[in-house]
């Protein structure tokens, strides 16, 4: 044991480095915006930009959008699945795992090709537009949502739930959004915070779709400044640190396979 | 009468309803179907046939065969590369470390650290990782010039280059090794105590114990989740958009640029290219499946 002890701690070590250098580097490379003293100034100058709070406002947006929908889709199928239609897990489990097959650069492209001509010319209007990219901003977060709904509706006794309130007169609309969303919470919480962390800093579907996202706005400014980047790099970490946290805190007690996994851009 | 019914006999009640609200049950399906099919379903379908239709919009295997030129090759060639080398050199790392909180004994608080950081880290990527890396390891970067001030070194001019294979593949690592140590600690932490204490007392040395009882048991698993390590890395877009600007060829770049503005001169080629990607990602995701499912029989 003490001879592995010391094995371990060796790629701990080499693990922390890695994880934190590029992270403590950034930090200390955005402080340096004023020649030859640490300042805040780099924060200063991205959070005044106009352009960083409207592009941070609409990703903010689209990710609630999002979230919306995605539980709207998820939700019912998951609890009719798990309740009434066994039958159909294998095929809904599968296209929950498509996003993972097709590329968010592959989807867009289909994207693209579907819907930017008669009948369905949604990329004409930025308003269409933004409909496409919520479906697009949909399909990705699907697998993360659906799982998580899926384990949510597991822990709880949905037939017992179901048939208390069915006893008591109420109609599916009310089980559904009274009953079992509450049952819920932590289950959606999670997927919700996920969705954000995967949305707010998206950069493919929204710049093909040309779209006024944060994540355009901040590949445009990584080719401009030096100082403003790293400053929101941090700021990236920390919105992400935050959605991850407030998920593992939801999901206590979980196998950490249930912690959250999301892929890359 | 249904309130009647209810009262007397509230066994049926489940039965009636079962039948009664079926069709509910096929309404509340219909939304994530509709969608499934109209995002998903759709416009991989649109990519699927746009690979055999030429410009004419009649049948052909040319944007397929046209795969072969050497610019696409070496494409798809760079990517499985840096796929190959984060997947292991990532899925090592995770393995060790994962390793060292579960059976290497280290304090609970720590494993606790690791797992939460690597949950946020393998979420972080795309652009701001790109710019975490460039203010670190950049030609001004944190590191780089605290190399040069106190040490003398200047690691640009020992070849090393961010903007490159290797700083692009140092860059995934960090999204890469962090997933590896999510998905592998559940399968460490499966290693039955007993397995150890039956081989050892018929003599086994800790070598013969992994090489003989627990690698057998974790090889699934550890292939399994590289497997998704490379498909993790192959998909990935905007890291690489953000480091490079577009400078490595990487198969996601070359379809981003051919969406821009066709330089590929042949829409049909750049379907047949984003097929050749879903077919890569289909068999990497199938394998890891496959794998895992076989893991969880051993690890119940």
């Amino acid at each position: 044991m003490k001879k592995g002890s010391l094995w371990s701690w060796f790629w701990v070590a080499l693990g922390a480095i890695y994880l934190l250098l590029p992270l403590t580097g950034t930090f200390i490379f955005s402080l340096r915006a004023k020649k030859d003293t640490l300042s805040f100034v780099a924060y200063q100058n991205a959070f005044s930009d106009p352009k960083f709070l409207e592009s941070f406002g609409f990703s903010v947006l689209m990710a609630l959008l999002t979230i919306i929908v995605s539980l709207l889709i998820t939700v019912p199928t998951a609890y009719w699945v798990q309740l009434r239609l066994p039958r159909l897990r294998p095929v809904v489990e599968l296209l929950t795992l498509l996003p993972f097959v097709i590329p968010a650069v592959v989807l867009v492209f289909g994207l693209i090709r579907i819907y930017s001509r008669p009948p369905l010319a949604l990329t004409g209007s930025s308003f269409t537009s933004n409909i496409l990219l919520i479906a697009g901003y949909t399909v990705l977060s699907l697998p993360y949502m659906y799982r998580a709904v899926d384990n949510g509706l597991r822990t709880i006794d949905i037939r017992t739930l179901t048939e208390a309130a069915q006893s008591l007169g109420a109609g599916w609309p009310t089980i559904i959004l009274q009953v079992i969303f509450p049952n819920l919470r932590g289950a959606l919480l999670s997927g919700a915070f996920l969705t954000f962390a995967i949305v707010i800093g998206e950069l493919v579907l929204a710049a093909f779709l040309a779209r006024p996202a944060f994540g355009p706005y901040l590949a445009l400014l990584g080719q401009n400044r030096a100082y403003e980047p790293a400053a929101l790099a941090i700021v990236s970490f920390a919105l992400t640190w935050a959605c991850v946290g407030l998920i593992q805190f939801l999901g206590r007690g979980k196998t950490d396979r249930d912690r959250g996994l999301a892929g890359p851009g | 009468m249904a309130q009647i019914a209810q009262k007397d006999a509230p066994r049926p009640v489940m039965a009636g309803l079962k039948r009664a609200n079926i069709s509910w049950a096929w309404l509340g399906v219909a939304p994530f179907f509709l969608f499934a099919f109209a995002f998903m379903i759709l416009p991989a379908l649109s990519l699927f046939t746009g690979s055999f239709v030429d410009r004419q919009g009649s049948f052909t295997l040319d944007n397929i065969i046209g795969l072969s030129q050497p610019f696409i090759l070496n494409a798809y060639w760079l990517s499985i590369k840096i796929s190959l080398v984060t997947a292991i050199a990532g899925g090592l790392l995770g393995f060790f470390l994962a390793y060292a909180v579960t059976v290497g004994g280290l304090p609970l608080p720590i494993r606790n650290v690791l797992m939460t950081f690597s949950g946020v880290a393998s979420n972080f990527a795309g652009v701001p990782l790109a710019f975490a890396f460039i203010a670190t390891l950049g030609r001004v970067g944190f590191v780089t010039v605290l190399l040069k001030s106190l040490l003398g070194i200047n690691i640009y001019d020992a070849g090393f280059n961010l903007y490159s294979f290797t700083g692009l593949s140092l860059t995934y690592m960090y999204f890469q090794f962090p997933l590896m140590v999510l998905i592998i600690t559940p399968a460490l932490d499966g290693l039955k105590r007993e397995w150890r204490e039956a081989a050892e007392n018929l003599g086994a040395s800790n070598w013969h114990y992994w090489r003989y009882v627990a690698l057998p048991i974790l090889l699934p698993s550890l292939l399994g989740t590289m497997i998704l390590l490379f498909g993790n890395s192959f998909g990935a877009y905007a890291t690489a958009f953000a480091l490079t600007g577009g400078s490595l060829n990487l198969v996601p770049i070359v379809i981003g640029a051919q969406i821009r503005g066709d330089v590929l001169n042949n829409p049909g080629l750049g379907y047949a290219l984003a097929l050749g990607m879903v077919v890569v990602m289909a068999i990497s995701i199938a394998g890891y499946t496959a794998l895992q499912r076989k893991t969880e029989r051993w690890l119940r």
